[in-house]
């Protein structure tokens, strides 16, 4: 046995239950059995390394990166934050993938049939490393609010889907960003499904540090992954 | 203060264009795709389908799969032997795209790593109406004897781990595996907290 480097576990005090039943598509595929505690093995410690390279010179500007005829439509903004661990550490050159709606609450996917209008201009996907200090930003479009299928006048507050990865397969994480003193914040059950403790922490925060005069509004949005645990590895 | 986690949240509907553009039609690159290559290594086919709690299969999960390369090898630093064969070990398919739904992989079939444990592949299943993703593994119907000293496999029982072994078939185009993942029921597939 050796000592190595381990992580942490899932914190269940902050991320939501698989069995979250106003959020009526989850009785079904929630799993109902106790999840099985799993060794970190070597399989568990690695995972997917992406460097600076894997990504275009315009995957992290959404507003030019499908531009064909103009700009987008929309409220021009910029999303940037740091992302660390537990332990405070940054989590520096992982991938981040992002997607969204437009502007008028639209994404341009087939089984999207809100009655709101597709821009030519706007695909809504993006991607980025982080840098050495765990930093990111993106360029993009206010997202709009949409109506959905969960029950009667159901509208999803605006939101940024992210997906990041992290040192390991462990620290993988999808998640999505909000928008501050969004009023549909609080009747929405994706946000409501995370414990109250915790659902601040999906709400970006302006930041006029981040804005840029006569140009973009900035948000803030930091994200945390699992931390470091000193666990024995079986070598 | 600590800071704590991020929580989790869905990865809803309409992540196509986002993790998967080309599968699904989309001009723009896709990082990750469902092929993995090994020079001079023999390809093999992993198929399958996510079933929910009423038994219909599933239209918009996504499958990751993270495994070692034919010799047991992770691509990333923390593996000693380090990865001298150009294999990534990462790829990724929703399963809206193919009738049925299947998901389908082209890879190769991972070699042990050398701790005890059976060749096996790290499975993350992501689906609208799942706050969390969830964690499996992929192991081999035709190993058999490694597999009988796996110690994960023996902490699960032989109640449950049968939901974890993808059973081979021999095909014209070299072999095919058959994963399904069931998220409830009876076969209930056997997740993870790692």
């Amino acid at each position: 046995m050796a000592a190595a480097e381990g992580f942490a576990p899932r914190d269940w005090d902050s991320h939501p239950p698989y069995l979250s039943p106003d959020y009526k598509s989850t009785p079904l595929r929630a799993p109902t059995k106790p999840l099985v505690i799993l060794p970190q093995s070597l399989s568990e410690l690695t995972g997917p390394v992406y460097g600076q390279d894997a990504v275009g010179p315009l995957d992290h500007d959404l507003t030019k990166l499908a531009a064909k005829t103009a700009e987008p439509n929309g409220e021009r903004i910029i999303v940037a934050g740091q992302v660390r661990d537990e332990d405070g550490r940054p989590v520096p050159n992982i991938l981040l993938e992002v997607w969204q709606p437009n502007a008028a609450g639209r994404y341009n996917h087939d089984d999207d049939q809100h009655d709101a209008p597709i821009d030519p201009n706007f695909l809504g996907a993006g991607r980025c490393v982080t840098d050495d200090q765990g930093r990111y930003r993106f360029i993009t479009i206010k997202p709009g609010a949409y109506p959905w299928g969960n029950h009667f006048n159901a509208w999803r507050p605006n939101h940024i889907h992210f997906s990041l990865f992290g040192p390991s397969i462990l620290t993988r994480l999808i998640t999505q960003m909000y928008f501050p003193g969004d009023p549909l914040l609080e009747l929405d059950p994706i946000f409501n499904g995370v414990p109250a403790a915790s659902r601040q922490l999906l709400v970006s925060k302006l930041s006029i540090e981040l804005s840029e005069p006569e140009w973009a509004l900035g948000y803030e949005f930091n994200i945390c992954l699992r931390g470091r645990l000193a666990t024995p590895l079986e070598t | 203060m600590a800071p704590k986690q991020t929580p989790s949240q869905t990865i809803g509907p309409y992540f196509s264009y986002g993790l998967t553009p080309e599968q699904y039609g989309y001009d723009y690159k896709q990082l990750v795709g469902n092929t993995l290559a090994e020079d001079g290594v023999e390809g093999i086919t992993i198929r399958g389908q996510v079933f929910d709690g009423n038994g219909d299969s599933v239209r918009d999960a996504v499958i990751e799969l993270w495994q070692a390369d034919s010799q047991g090898r992770y691509a990333h630093a923390r593996d000693p032997r380090g990865s001298n064969t150009g294999f990534g070990g990462f790829a990724r398919v929703g399963t809206g795209t193919l009738e049925g739904h299947f998901f389908e992989f082209h890879t190769v079939k991972p070699g042990a790593i050398g701790d005890g444990q059976a060749p096996h592949i790290t499975v993350v299943v992501f689906m609208r109406g799942l706050l969390n993703h969830v964690y499996t593994r992929l192991y081999f119907s035709d190993e058999a004897a490694a597999n009988g000293a796996d110690p994960v496999l023996a902490q699960i029982g032989p109640d449950r781990c049968g939901t974890l072994i993808a059973q081979r078939q021999d095909g014209a185009d070299g072999p095919v595996y058959q994963f399904d993942i069931h998220m409830q029921g009876d076969r209930e597939t056997v997740f993870f907290d790692a």
